[in-house]
């Protein structure tokens, strides 16, 4: 079976300076895949170049068995990747649940049938009762959780996640983990996540994929990449809290 | 048809001289925009205050333009400064277009209340011993234009002096490099807004002194000189200040050469496209470097 | 809408329903200056209060449209209502042209309004020199039978002519409350808060961006058609100026940009001020030139600092009509 992400020797450079450098990876469709490093390794960059902000310089990133090099952003979405911004952008004019519903409109026929899509969203990221305030008035977990609301509702085979954990509580933490796993093993989601928070990782991933100044380092199942020498050399020698 | 080459270069030169002082107004625009990022739409409008004034202080006290200037030059930086701290600085947080409207909204009024006080008739500054030509060879500049030229070329050095040796100067630039970096070292960046709007104020100012010796006066003419100081400044590119006095010199000379061999009248049309062509397909103007 | 609304709603309509019948002239044409800029402002909101651009240059549709139907029945004695295809053509090219330029390069903010006033600019200076449309003398059509109402031919008595735009001001609101609850209203908004979020939620914002563009200077156009054979005369120093897109902006901007009632409560407010004002000052045996404009850019002023999103949100809290 073909992965549903695959990227073969991506490459990108910014003015001189290589971001990503001959990456390559598989994210098999149903799987929940971590990707991390520390900061500066490339992997909104990554991101970017597979939801389509900008192309690769070089190497091949096909969906589904199809390239999608150079794809718009809105192309990659009606393809069906979802996908949430590190620095949450809400329409702050706009109510939650219309929020939601300009996402559901991406395979929705017409409105009506879009605010129901919504208000399941919302329901299952617990925002419903907050569905009528402007998304200007929401607190950051909240934001994050209309973010993610707002990605889902466009039906999207593959989420990418960027650091959907950062500034969340524990709890708050352990609802997101909770939610991500019910959606990957109940309706059969495929997750991309970049994370720092190694509780969520742990909790979350079926494979880890770490990058370091643009290139993998290691690849494998998170019990395996803690005990890479190359991992904990770079990265994981202060977390331990596992 | 063929033209006379002294006759070209004559329009060309005059061009020149009256674009060196469209360059001060739009150095004063490109400090204004590059500096406090006010997108300032009443500049003409200022400039066309600071024309009136020229030409009232002549009027009623016979003040030569050319020293009517320093007063004229200092009330506008009073003037700039406080509409920048007083006014226009609550709006760094709003919306773009916001800050947009209250700059159009002030030239609105700026407009009017001079069509009120003064009315729509013409005014201008007659001085005798500008209307002669100086000789330069073969070309014969008109030497108000030379005069005007000049001034405007003092204070443009005058400036630079300012932003390139004194404390002061070198903080405006290091606020308008990186406004976040020039907080965090401690620096005022409130004051150095209001000044450097200050500064701007001042340039216009010394600008429509000048612009009283070569245009005559009406109320209507800010709007037309404000589009000109954007059409200069993102031509000569946002952020350099030879590229504002580049700029001016290029459409001064281009709107010359445009009124000799096509329609004086439909001059402006050169000057607008090119500004819809630089704003497409060259943003950063010719010398600047932010897009 | 409430039950409030909703009468205050019937009202009005009553109002301006039978206004003919019991007011002069002057009132009447005071009537549809006002219908004629919440039009024209509606028009200009789709644009901006929906999609988020700000256009300055709305006078170069007003011109396209009005000089292609006037031109066509001064030389070719081609009705106006035939006439406006080709009006709302031109402009829909103009808008096209501009919008395709603007936001192929990322042209955007003010940048956007600088490249729309420059277009308009440089049209109202070349038709200045068109001599095949009377060129800065003018362009000047039949003068009208002010007793008879002519539809067909737009020649009629003030009465018509109001009808004609209050038709004109209510379809588009109509169109707007429409748009608004269905998906380019959604797209449009979305765009206009944060185009790289709508872009990500599957949303082709160059297409919808260049949709509002071409809405809103087809609707335009046919304005300018209106003022051609309202007025009978066009001047391109008038109709291109940039106090034509100044004034159309004031409406909405000082009603609330983005709302529906917005527009045509700022027209009304700004209309009634601005002529309250000159009546005054010439009871009192002034004059003053240029106290309309005056007054304007004070209001405007005054809404901008004070209450950026426009008058009509907070009055319509006020009256109970609205949350």
């Amino acid at each position: 079976m073909t992965p549903l992400l695959q990227l073969r020797n991506v490459s990108k450079s910014f003015r001189g300076l290589r971001a990503v450098m001959g990456v390559s990876f598989e994210v098999e469709e149903k799987t929940i895949v971590a990707l991390i490093g520390p900061n500066g390794a490339g992997k909104t960059t990554l991101f970017n170049m597979v939801a389509g902000v900008f192309a690769p310089d070089s190497g091949e990133i096909s969906f589904n068995g199809k390239s999608v090099n150079g794809l718009r952003p809105d192309q990659i979405c009606a393809l069906g990747v979802g996908r949430t911004f590190q620095i949450v952008k809400p329409f702050a004019g706009l109510s939650v649940l219309d929020n939601v519903i300009v996402g559901a409109l991406e395979r929705s026929r017409n409105v009506g049938e879009a605010r129901r899509y919504a208000e399941t969203m919302l329901e299952k990221l617990d925002l419903s009762a907050k569905r009528d305030l402007p998304a200007a008035a929401l607190t950051l977990p909240d934001r994050k959780g209309l973010e993610v609301a707002r990605a889902l509702a466009t039906r999207p085979r593959l989420l990418l996640l960027d650091e959907v954990m950062a500034g969340l509580r524990p709890t708050e933490c352990d609802r997101m983990v909770a939610l991500f796993r019910e959606i990957n093993e109940r309706d059969c989601m495929t997750i991309l996540l970049i994370e720092h928070v190694m509780r969520a990782v742990m909790a979350l991933a079926q494979k880890v994929i770490v990058l370091h100044h643009g290139e993998v380092i290691a690849d494998g199942t998170p019990d395996r990449i803690v005990r890479e020498p190359a991992v904990l050399e770079c990265y994981l020698g202060e977390e331990t809290d596992l | 048809m063929s033209v006379d080459i002294v006759h070209l270069a004559n329009v060309i030169v005059s061009g020149l001289l009256t674009g060196l002082v469209y360059g001060l107004m739009a150095l004063g625009l490109s400090v204004i925009f590059g500096v406090a990022r006010v997108v300032n739409f009443a500049h003409g409008e200022m400039m066309t205050i600071a024309m009136y004034a020229a030409v009232v202080l002549f009027a009623d006290l016979q003040f030569d333009p050319f020293v009517a200037v320093l007063p004229i030059a200092a009330a506008f930086f009073v003037f700039g400064y406080l509409l920048q701290a007083a006014v226009i600085q609550p709006f760094v947080t709003r919306p773009e277009h916001s800050q947009f409207l209250l700059l159009l909204a002030l030239a609105i009024i700026m407009t009017n209340a001079l069509l009120i006080v003064f009315g729509p008739d013409a005014r201008s500054v007659q001085l005798d011993y500008l209307l002669e030509s100086i000789e330069f060879g073969p070309l014969l500049v008109d030497r108000g234009k030379l005069y005007a030229a000049l001034v405007a070329c003092a204070a443009a050095a005058a400036l630079f002096v300012f932003f390139h040796f004194t404390l002061t100067g070198t903080a405006v630039r290091a606020a308008a490099d990186n406004w976040l970096g020039a907080k965090t070292v401690g620096l005022n960046v409130k004051r150095i807004y209001a000044i450097a709007f200050g500064l701007g104020a001042a340039c216009v100012a010394v600008a429509g002194c000048m612009m009283t010796l070569l245009v005559d006066l009406t109320p209507a003419l800010g709007h037309g000189y404000t589009l000109l100081a954007f059409v200069i400044v993102i031509v000569g590119g946002l952020g350099s200040m030879n590229g504002a006095l580049l700029g001016g010199m290029l459409i001064g000379a281009s709107e010359a050469l445009a009124g000799l061999f096509i329609t004086p009248s439909a001059k402006s049309m050169f000057s607008f496209a090119l500004l819809i062509v630089i704003l497409l397909f060259r943003p950063q103007g010719l010398l600047g470097n932010r897009p | 809408m409430n039950a409030r609304a909703t009468c205050w709603l019937a009202a009005l309509s009553v109002v301006l329903l039978f206004l003919p019948a019991v007011a002069n002239n002057y009132i009447l044409s005071l009537a549809t200056l006002i219908l004629f800029f919440a039009y024209t402002g509606q028009a200009w909101n789709i644009l901006m209060g929906f999609a988020g651009q700000l256009s300055l240059g709305h006078s170069l549709y007003l011109g396209a449209g009005g000089y292609a139907a006037a031109a066509l029945y001064a030389h070719f004695d081609i009705g106006p209502w035939a006439g406006l295809w080709l009006a709302v053509a031109l402009s829909v090219a103009f808008g096209a042209l501009i919008g395709f330029l603007a936001f192929r390069y990322g042209v955007s903010g003010v940048y956007f309004a600088l490249l729309t006033i420059a277009f308009a600019e440089f049209t109202r200076i070349g038709v200045d020199h068109l001599s095949w449309v009377g060129g800065s003398g003018g362009l000047f059509l039949k003068v009208a039978q002010r007793d008879e109402a002519d539809i067909l031919n737009l020649r009629g008595t003030p009465a018509m002519f109001y009808y004609v735009m209050l038709v004109l001001a209510t379809g588009a609101f109509a169109l707007c409350a429409w748009l608004l609850r269905t998906r380019p209203g959604y797209y449009w908004q979305a765009i206009r808060e944060n185009e790289e979020a709508a872009r990500a939620l599957g949303i082709d914002t160059f297409r919808w961006k260049m949709l509002a563009m071409v809405i809103s200077a087809a609707l335009t156009a046919v304005a300018g058609v209106f003022i051609a054979f309202y007025y009978n005369n066009l001047f391109p120093e008038q109709i291109f100026h940039i106090g034509r897109s100044i004034e159309i902006i004031l409406g909405p901007v000082i009603g609330g940009v983005g709302t529906l009632f917005g527009p045509i409560f700022g027209a009304a407010v700004l209309t009634l001020l601005a002529e309250g004002a000159t009546e005054l000052v010439t009871a009192l045996g002034w004059q003053f030139p240029g106290l309309k404009q005056l007054i304007y850019g004070l209001v405007l002023l005054l809404v901008v600092v004070l209450l950026p999103n426009g008058l009509w949100s907070p009055l319509a809290r006020k009256l109970k009509v609205a949350p």
